[in-house]
C-alpha cells in the first residue's frame, strides 16, 4: 500500500512553510541592504563629474543666492584611502595569513591557545578602542597625525579578521590532500605552500577582502590618526585625506552642495570595495579548468 | 618504462608492532616481503591491514600518538633507524590511497610533476617523466589532450591511475596500494591489475585488498590478518603468509579457510 496520504500532506506542507520562512529572510535581510544601496546610488551619482574625481578641496564660493557655487572634488580622499588602505593591507596581509597557517598547521600548543584568544579579543574590539591606542602610542609619541599611524590601526583592525578567516578554511582542506603530499616525501612548509595554501586560496582571498572592506569604509580610528587633509598628499608621515573621512565632514555642513559630495563619496567607497572585490577574484580565479 | 636505474627492494618486517596512543593495534609482525612480486593484505575489516601498511613508509606515524615498535628493513637499512628522516623513506616508498586523491587546484601534468618538482629536476626530464608515468599508468593516451585540466575532471579510474602516475613518477622503489580499486568498476580495476603486473618487473608492490579474486589474480605471496579479542579488545593479528595459490588451495589455518570461503563461495 503507498498510501498515508495524511503523513505525506503534513510533510509536504511542512517543506513548503520552511522553505517560505528562509525565502522570506533572506528577502527581509535584503530589503535594508538594497534600500541603502539604491538610496547612496540615488543621491550620490548626481555629484559624480570630472571636478568630483580630478580636483581635491576647494573652499566654497557662496553666490548670491546663498548656494555653494564651487564644491570641489574628493581625488585627495580617493588617493588617500588607496594608500592608507594599501599600506595596511601590505603590513596585514602577511602576519594574518602566516599566524593563520600557524594557529591551522600546529593547532595544539599553549602558544597557539593564546593567539586565537587575542585574535578573538582584538576582532571584537570597537574600532574607535585601536584607534585610541594608535592615537596614544604613535601619535602622541611622535607628535605628529599621520598617514603611517592610520594604516597601523587599520592593519591591527584586518589581522584578526585575515587570521581567524585563514585558520578554518585551513582547517577545511581534505586530510588526504596532506597525505597525498606527504606520501611524496614532501616536508611541511612545502605541503603548506603548495598543497594546501592553494587549495584554500580563494577562502582565504574571501578573508582578506572582507577585512579590506571593513578597513576601507572604517571612520573612527582614522579620526584619530591620520586627520586629513584638503589638499591631494601622498606624505606618509603627514596627515592625508581619506574617503569616510570626507563623508563624515561634508555631510555635516550647512552647504547642501557639500552635502551631494558626502553622497558622492559614499557611493565611490561603495564602488572602490566592490571593484577591488571583482577583480581580486577575478585575478584569483581558478586557472585550471 | 625504461627504468634502468630502479632497484626493487626486499623488504623485511621484524616485531612490526603499531599502536595507536595505548592501544595495540597489531600482533607483532614478521614477514620477508620479497622484491619483483605483488604481495597481497587480506583480511576482514579492521584487522591492521591498513596500519600495518602505513607502517612500511612511516605514514603511520602521522596519525596524532600514534607509534610503531619492531624495525622494518628497506633493503638491509631500518627505515626506523635513528636519523632517518620520514621524509626519505616516504620518497623512495611510494603510497596510493583508497580513496583517488588528485591535488585539487593542479592540473593533471602538474599532479604528475609535483614530487619531481619538489625534488629539484630539470624541466626537461620532468617533461619526459611525466610523460613516461602516464603511459606505465595506461592513462597517457586519455588524458595527453588535456593535461592542463583539473586533475579532478577525470573519472574515478582515472584519478586512481592519475595518483599510481604521481607515485610512480619518483621512482620509487617500493609501491603500497591501500584497497586502490575499492572505488572503481570492473573495467578501471582490469586496467590497474594490468597495470601492476607490468609495474612488478621492477618494483616491490604490497596491495591492501578486499576482493579475494583480485589477489588470486595478481598476488604472488599473500598474507592474511584476522582480528582476535584479548582482554575484550580487538587486536590484528598475522595468521598466515604464503604463496597465493597456496592460501587459496591448502590454507594451513582453518580461519584462513573459513574467511576464503565465506567470501569467495
Ligand atoms: N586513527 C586511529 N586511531 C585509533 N585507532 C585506529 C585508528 N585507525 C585505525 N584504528 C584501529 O586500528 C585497527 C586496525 O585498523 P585498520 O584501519 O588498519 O583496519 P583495516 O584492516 O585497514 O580495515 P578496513 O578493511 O576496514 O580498511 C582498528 O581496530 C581500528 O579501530
Ligand atoms: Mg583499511
Amino acid at each position: 500500500m503507498i498510501t498515508q496520504a495524511t503523513n505525506y500532506r503534513r510533510r509536504k506542507l511542512v517543506d513548503y512553510g520552511m522553505r517560505g520562512l528562509t525565502i522570506g529572510a533572506t528577502v527581509l535581510a535584503l530589503i535594508p541592504l538594497v534600500l541603502i544601496l539604491s538610496y547612496v546610488v540615488f543621491r550620490g551619482a548626481g555629484a559624480l563629474n570630472i571636478a568630483f574625481f580630478t580636483q581635491a578641496y576647494e573652499p566654497p564660493v557662496v553666490g548670491l543666492d546663498g548656494e555653494v557655487g564651487n564644491a570641489g572634488g574628493v581625488l585627495h580622499g580617493i588617493i588617500g584611502s588607496l594608500i592608507i588602505v594599501g599600506i595596511a593591507l601590505i603590513m596585514a596581509l602577511p602576519i594574518g595569513i602566516l599566524a593563520g597557517v600557524f594557529l591551522a598547521e600546529y593547532p595544539s600548543n599553549s602558544v597557539a591557545t593564546v593567539v586565537r584568544f587575542c585574535t578573538d579579543v582584538l576582532s571584537a574590539a570597537p574600532s574607535i578602542v585601536i584607534g585610541v591606542a594608535a592615537y596614544v602610542l604613535i601619535v602622541q609619541r611622535t607628535h605628529q597625525f599621520s598617514a603611517l599611524a592610520g594604516s597601523v590601526a587599520l592593519a591591527v583592525l584586518m589581522v584578526p579578521v585575515i587570521t581567524r578567516t585563514t585558520e578554518e578554511i585551513l582547517k577545511l582542506v581534505p586530510h588526504t590532500m596532506r597525505e597525498a603530499a606527504m606520501a611524496l616525501g614532501a616536508p611541511k612548509w612545502w605541503q603548506t605552500l603548495t598543497v594546501v595554501l592553494p587549495t584554500a586560496m580563494s577562502g582565504i582571498m574571501t578573508g582578506v577582502l572582507l577585512a579590506f572592506a571593513r578597513a576601507t569604509g572604517e571612520t573612527a580610528p582614522l579620526l584619530l590618526t591620520v586627520l586629513g587633509n584638503n589638499n591631494v598628499s601622498v606624505k606618509l608621515l603627514e596627515p592625508m585625506a581619506a574617503l569616510p573621512l570626507l563623508t563624515y565632514k561634508y555631510t555635516d555642513t550647512p552647504f547642501p552642495a557639500q552635502n551631494t559630495l558626502a553622497w558622492g563619496t559614499a557611493l565611490v567607497l561603495t564602488l572602490l570595495v566592490l571593484t577591488v572585490n571583482l577583480s581580486v577574484r577575478w585575478a584569483t580565479r581558478s586557472r585550471t579548468k | 618504462m625504461n627504468t634502468q636505474t630502479i632497484e626493487s627492494q626486499q623488504v623485511t618486517l621484524q616485531k612490526l608492532t603499531p599502536f595507536y596512543g595505548a592501544t595495540q593495534a597489531v600482533q607483532p609482525v614478521d614477514v620477508v616481503i620479497r622484491p619483483r612480486s605483488v604481495t597481497a593484505i587480506i583480511g576482514p575489516s579492521g584487522c591492521g591491514k591498513s596500519t600495518v601498511l602505513r607502517c612500511l613508509n612511516r605514514m603511520h606515524e602521522v596519525v596524532p600518538n600514534a607509534r610503531v615498535e619492531g624495525t622494518v628493513l628497506l633493503g638491509e637499512h631500518n627505515i626506523y633507524g635513528s636519523g632517518i628522516e620520514p621524509q626519505a623513506v616516504r620518497r623512495r616508498i611510494g603510497m596510493v590511497f583508497q580513496q583517488p586523491n588528485p591535488l585539487r587546484m593542479l592540473s593533471i601534468f602538474e599532479n604528475v610533476a609535483i614530487g619531481l618538482r619538489l625534488e629539484g629536476y630539470a624541466r626537461n626530464i620532468i617533461d619526459e617523466r611525466v610523460e613516461q608515468s602516464l603511459r606505465a599508468a595506461a592513462l597517457w593516451d586519455e588524458v595527453k589532450d588535456k593535461l592542463n585540466h583539473s586533475g579532478l575532471a577525470l573519472s574515478g579510474g582515472q584519478q586512481q591511475r592519475l595518483c599510481i602516475a604521481r607515485a610512480i613518477a619518483l621512482q620509487p622503489e617500493v609501491l603500497l596500494l591501500d584497497e586502490p580499486c575499492s572505488a572503481l568498476d570492473p573495467v578501471s580495476t582490469y586496467k590497474i591489475e594490468e597495470l601492476l603486473i607490468e609495474l612488478k618487473q621492477n618494483y616491490t608492490i604490497v596491495i591492501v585488498t578486499h576482493n579475494m579474486q583480485q589477489a588470486a589474480r595478481i598476488a604472488d605471496r599473500t598474507l592474511v590478518f584476522m582480528v582476535e579479542r584479548t582482554q575484550g579488545r580487538p587486536i590484528g593479528v598475522l595468521v598466515e603468509e604464503d604463496d597465493t595459490n597456496k592460501i587459496f588451495t591448502a590454507p594451513r589455518d582453518p580461519r584462513t579457510e573459513d574467511y576464503i570461503s565465506g567470501r569467495v563461495g
